[in-house]
């Protein structure tokens, strides 16, 4: 009953998120507009100085990294949203209304998927433009997004619980910045972590952005026929970013649920 | 009668600061209490707390014979609540607002869109309903956050300031649409700072500062604990006083007071306009010159300096801009 109830109550306030998206579309314009241009920078500027190695090109080596970038910074919009509920008022009305206590953060985390569902569709479609290819069959492609959209998913529900803690949705969005720009630049999304100082490199080999990464890359075919770094989370790249969405979900998902009861707004 | 709400010893800390010290209210079913009580007394503490909105460090509460603590899920399905600042969300349309809120009550599609359309119309926010909420005025956010309130149609309301920001016109309809709801057998708990809003709602009044229960009874009980009606005089010259003063007590049930600054005396009375003219009389033969006299009952504003040493800032700034509310007086300085 309360699980019906939490779904219920979610795809009301995730339908309220996406009409908010399409009041203010410059909200999705900002977050598809910087993965594009993350894409072409990398790509034309980087890209001709950058060997990823065997016969990889270098956009095809790129394009699952800013994939993989793109979702983790697309998070933010869960923690920036649940914060400016709180800041405008709008939770206390949920708050009084007899719903499920975690329907607005399952609404929350399931209007931010869809939204990603879309900015991944843009950004393939720009990979595509600048060669980037499938080389793999359906099935493997289909897990390949399926498993970037669980990571994104699970990214949500960490950042949920960022902005149900700070008091404002820019806070979010600066302290985002700081912690995201390390933690997807410190992995494989870029550049080959071969060359790494020992200790980043042992931090990136480990690095869930990496594993991702990783994976996406054996799944889109695009690894140029270079074996990962021998280290277990990249040899076992999709089970090990498996591990980590379950594991970032069963956490994140009761603490947030138990910060929302508490959070007063004002 | 049975409580609806129903609160034993509330006490709600924030650091050293003792928002609520041990409050304790009842509102019997099918009556309105009205809150009152100057800036940072609690009141919103107090609903807040009510409405299972924020928890309190002690005493406890029923509402609508749950409790707010272990019962909190059931307590929400028999309340609505509009709060001091407008729950609504901006991106929505009026009528999307509504919608939302009554799916979410359980309503279902088409109960929640029947509602919706139905208090937009009470509201007269039937022309905004397709807007979205951020064009809307302050006022109309207002009007919306209580129609909000009342989707389910709840037994107990708590409506914190519902008519903060409301311009006149607005304000007197908000009061017919709580008189008619109230009159239907909800069960209301309302705060406020205007004085007038209080004594034509409320059945009981509840005066609080410091977190607080400071006094309690209905407007007229409050005011008669205040003293009843005095006549005041401002003389037009000082020396006058004196002679006024003795015109005065002829007709005083008690000592005459004299402020000899702003040459105004005050007396008080027992009889009404009846008084107030034996007292012009006096005057008159006695050749005073007078600027202002007035006969002066007590309204809630003295009730609330009385018992609280705070002036009701708002509560008298409203007065004003209605000449001739509670008193006869013209020209009063304030
Ligand atoms: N979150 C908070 N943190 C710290 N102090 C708070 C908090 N909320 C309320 N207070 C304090 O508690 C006291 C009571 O506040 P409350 O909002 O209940 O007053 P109020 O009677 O509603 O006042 P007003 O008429 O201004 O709305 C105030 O002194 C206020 O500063
Ligand atoms: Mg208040």
């Amino acid at each position: 009953m309360t699980a019906t109830k939490a779904l219920v109550d979610g795809a009301i306030v995730a339908k309220r998120n996406l009409i908010k998206i399409k009041r203010v579309p410059d909200l999705l314009v900002f977050s598809t507009m910087s993965p594009i241009m993350f894409i072409l920078l990398f790509a034309y500027v980087f890209g001709s100085a950058i060997s990823p190695g065997g016969h990889a090109n270098y956009r095809e080596f790129l394009i699952p990294g800013i994939f993989a970038q793109t979702v983790i910074f697309g998070s933010t919009i869960t923690g920036a949203g649940m914060a400016d509920d709180i800041q405008k008022g709008i939770i206390d009305r949920f708050r009084s209304l007899p719903m499920s206590r975690s329907a607005v953060l399952v609404g929350r985390t399931t209007s931010d998927l869809l939204n990603n569902v879309l900015v991944v569709v843009i950004m393939s479609v720009t990979g595509l433009i600048i060669g980037w290819r499938i080389r793999t069959g359906f099935v493997d492609a289909a897990v390949g997004f399926l498993l970037l959209l669980a990571f994104a998913y699970a990214m949500s529900w960490v950042m949920a619980l960022v902005g149900l803690i700070v008091p404002s949705p820019e806070v979010v969005n600066n302290a985002s910045f700081m912690l995201i720009f390390p933690f997807t630049f410190i992995a494989n999304t870029f550049v080959p972590t071969n060359n790494f100082p020992a200790v980043l490199k042992a931090i990136a080999n480990w690095n869930p952005v990496s594993s991702v990464t990783q994976a996406e890359r054996e799944l889109f075919g695009n690894t140029g026929g270079v074996p990962p770094i021998h280290t277990w989370p990249l040899e076992h790249a999709k089970v090990y970013t498996l591990l980590w969405c379950i594991f970032l979900v069963a956490v994140f998902v009761p603490l947030s649920v138990r910060q929302y009861r508490r959070a007063a707004s004002r | 009668m049975v409580d609806v709400i129903q609160a034993r010893g509330l006490v709600k800390t924030y650091g050293k600061l003792r928002a609520l010290d041990g409050l304790d209210l009842a509102v019997p079913e099918g009556t309105v209490l009205g809150l009152l009580g100057p800036n940072g007394a609690g009141k919103t503490t107090a609903v807040r707390i009510l409405t299972t909105l924020l928890t309190a460090d002690g005493g406890s509460a029923q509402v609508a014979g749950y409790d707010i603590g272990s019962q909190a899920s059931k307590v929400r399905s028999h309340i609505g609540v509009s709060g001091q600042y407008a729950a609504v969300d901006e991106y929505l349309t009026g009528f999307e607002n509504l919608d939302m809120v009554g799916r979410l009550y359980g309503l279902g599609a088409k109960a929640a869109r029947a509602r919706a359309t139905e208090l937009l119309g009470r509201f007269s926010l039937e022309d905004a309903g397709d807007r979205p909420v951020k064009t809307y005025s302050g006022g109309m956010r207002r009007r919306l956050d209580l129609a909000g309130a009342l989707v389910a149609s709840p037994p107990v309301l708590f409506l914190d300031e519902p008519t903060t920001g409301l311009d006149p016109r607005s304000r007197i309809d908000m009061w017919e649409v709580i008189a008619e709801l109230v009159s239907g057998g909800t069960t209301l708990l309302l705060t406020t700072q205007y004085l007038e809003e209080a004594d034509r709602l409320a059945d009981d009044i509840l005066v609080i500062d410091h977190g607080r229960a400071i006094a309690q009874g209905t407007a007229d009980e409050l005011k008669a604990q205040v003293g009843g009606e005095r006549v005041e005089v401002v003389v037009s010259s000082r020396e006058d006083l004196d002679a006024a003063r003795s015109v005065l007590a002829e007709v005083a049930i008690g000592a005459v007071q004299v402020d000899d600054h702003t040459r105004r005396l005050t007396a008080p009375v027992r009889g009404g306009a009846e008084v107030l003219m034996q007292a012009l009389r006096g005057i008159d033969a006695a050749g005073i010159g007078v600027l202002d006299i007035a006969l002066r009952r007590p309204t809630l504003d003295d009730v609330f300096l009385s018992l609280t040493g705070h002036a009701a800032e708002d509560a008298i700034v409203e007065a004003e801009a209605k000449p001739g509310a509670a008193t006869v007086k013209a020209g009063d300085p304030a």
